[in-house]
């Protein structure tokens, strides 16, 4: 039986399981890529530690699938820690994925830019430390939506974070040690930059009640990726005249240079459906060219994502040629493949 | 003050959570992203079940399992806050069988410092701090001005209480509700709210106790 509220319908047996019972249908649905630890809650690499690799982890909040679980794998994440629902992972978690990957070269966390992140993470790493294992960390801060000053928790983490795991994982399996791949980890947070659009808010499914109501007409700009409303409420308009907010917004943040190469990512925010994020990515297409830059590679897809939430992210990335290279590198994991 | 009243403040903590789980997942709706509350229960849930299971040991000890039980089953921000925060105040008692007023001032100093710490909060960033640090304060000042335990500590509780309702027109600096900018003014901080139900809380244990 599915559970229904007045707010919802989700295909739940009990809400407080979602999280566990979906990792092991994701362990159950790619069994030759990862596996799933139910009692760490981790999803691993099926064939880590690998000896001598970096290895590279994530976790945070569940509701951002594919994000993390699904980036694990050849080239990618070797393991992830997924929290209940929009609320981060705790310490032991990270602490048994980071001891579970360990391959003697050292241990990459990738971390977004949220209080409860952070935290947990920096208590993870403090005993990951304690039992001898180098670790580095990396927070992913690209939002350009949230002013980055004294006076807020600083630029919330989202698209980039897919983009540097897809990278600095390329990077962790050709070989790079410790000090490369956290450096790769960093280039790709410094040369990225985000900003998102909510047409709907999402439904939690432990309160079974959306976080927030958007009247008609209306949709939120600067929204992060927990169902939070954004930094400001807009008439709805064309997809033209939000792309031109959206592209505005990163362009104007990120000032790469004339004739630069960029990775243009179009993010589905769980509720949007391919054929509106193949409509933004053309608009998106036109405007960067237009500015004077070259979406030289892109990804479109729901890839880190707020439940059901109807809306987008665009990513920006500014390219070289090793992050090219990286980005064109195999990969096979549960939600991203080529080459492999 | 000994073991039993950890236990019992502990248990109330529980109690409340639950009874005020929907408000808090209310009001870090409109500001965050909706599961304090959730969040809150569930830590405590485990707390007392971990705190039941150990009946010999100090009160400094207890603070320090219900404190390792929050980082390990709450995430988010408020379980490694919280989890400092009573870790912090039970390294305080060591393993001494009871303790008064004076040293509970000093478990509850020890958590704000923690928390100041780890969250990098002061007054007025629209926090859990804007609720403690007062209460602390003023605990501090009722007790060293002669006033018993208990009503030292119902006046912690009021001013708790008023550093909690003070959040409502701060614009938040910490945390997920500071991406709102101005939109977050005009709300209560549920941390600020959590803050001000645990200290009262506390005053009930007390009472019960003496």
């Amino acid at each position: 039986m599915a559970v229904e509220t007045t707010h919802m319908r989700k295909f739940l047996n009990e809400p407080a399981k979602v999280v566990k019972e979906s990792l092991a249908g994701l362990a159950a649905a790619h069994p030759d890529l990862v596996r799933y630890d139910a009692a760490a809650q981790i999803i691993v690499r099926r064939d880590a530690p690998r000896k001598g690799k970096v290895a590279l982890i994530s976790g945070g909040g569940s509701g951002h699938e594919p994000l993390h679980g699904g980036f694990v794998g050849l080239g990618m994440l070797d393991a992830a820690c997924p929290g209940e629902v929009f609320t981060s992972p705790v310490p032991a978690q990270m602490l048994a994925a980071t001891k579970a990957v360990d391959g003697g070269a050292g241990v990459v966390h990738i971390v977004k830019n949220y209080t409860g992140d952070v935290l947990n993470f920096k208590l993870a790493a403090e005993d990951a430390a304690d039992e001898g294992i180098k670790v580095t960390s990396v927070v992913i801060d690209d939002d350009v939506a949230v002013q980055d000053s004294l006076y807020t928790a600083g630029r919330r983490g989202v698209g980039a974070t897919v983009l540097a795991e897809k990278i600095a994982g390329a990077a962790a399996e050709g070989g790079a040690d410790l000090a490369k791949v956290t450096d790769i980890v960093k280039r790709v947070n410094d040369r990225a930059r985000s900003f998102g659009v909510a047409l709907s808010s999402c439904v939690p499914p432990a309160s079974g009640k959306p976080i927030f109501d958007l009247p008609e007409g209306q949709i939120e700009l600067g929204i992060g990726i927990h169902g939070e409303p954004g930094r400001k409420r807009a008439t709805l308009g064309h997809a033209a005249e939000i792309v031109d907010v959206m592209v505005e917004a990163v362009i104007s943040d990120l000032k790469p240079r004339s004739g630069a190469k960029l990775l243009a990512f179009v993010n589905g925010m769980g509720g949007t459906p391919l054929l509106e994020l193949y409509l933004l990515y053309g608009e998106v297409d036109k405007k960067l060219r237009a500015a004077g830059v070259e979406p030289a590679r892109n990804l479109v897809g729901s890839y880190i994502t707020s439940l059901e939430m109807a809306g987008a992210s665009l990513t920006v990335l500014e390219l070289d040629e090793e992050l090219t290279r990286l980005w064109d590198a195999p990969v096979h994991t549960p939600a991203l493949r080529w080459g492999a | 003050m000994d073991a039993a009243t950890i236990a019992t403040w502990m248990h109330g903590i529980d109690v409340v959570m639950r009874e005020e789980k929907d408000h808090l997942v209310q009001l870090d709706a409109a500001i965050g992203d909706g599961d304090h509350g959730t969040n809150m229960t569930r830590g405590f849930e485990a707390v007392v079940q971990a705190l039941d299971a150990d009946s010999s040991s100090p009160p400094g000890k207890l603070l320090i399992l219900a404190g390792r039980t929050l980082v390990g089953t709450v995430g988010g921000a408020s379980g490694p806050l919280w989890g400092s925060a009573l870790r912090s105040g039970g390294r305080v008692l060591g393993d001494q069988p009871t303790f008064d007023g004076v040293q509970l001032v000093e478990v509850l100093a020890a958590a704000l410092a923690s928390v100041k710490d780890l969250g990098t909060a002061s007054v007025g960033d629209k926090t859990m701090v804007d609720a403690l640090e007062p209460a602390v304060e003023t605990l501090r000042a009722r007790l060293s001005g002669g006033a018993s335990v208990a009503d030292a500590l119902r006046d912690a509780g009021d001013a708790a209480e008023a550093g909690m309702r003070s959040t409502i027109p701060l614009q938040a600096r910490k945390g997920r509700a500071s991406y709102l900018g101005e939109r977050s003014i005009g709300h209560q901080d549920p941390g600020a709210t959590s803050t001000a139900l645990i200290i009262r809380a506390l005053q009930r244990a007390v009472a019960q106790a003496s």
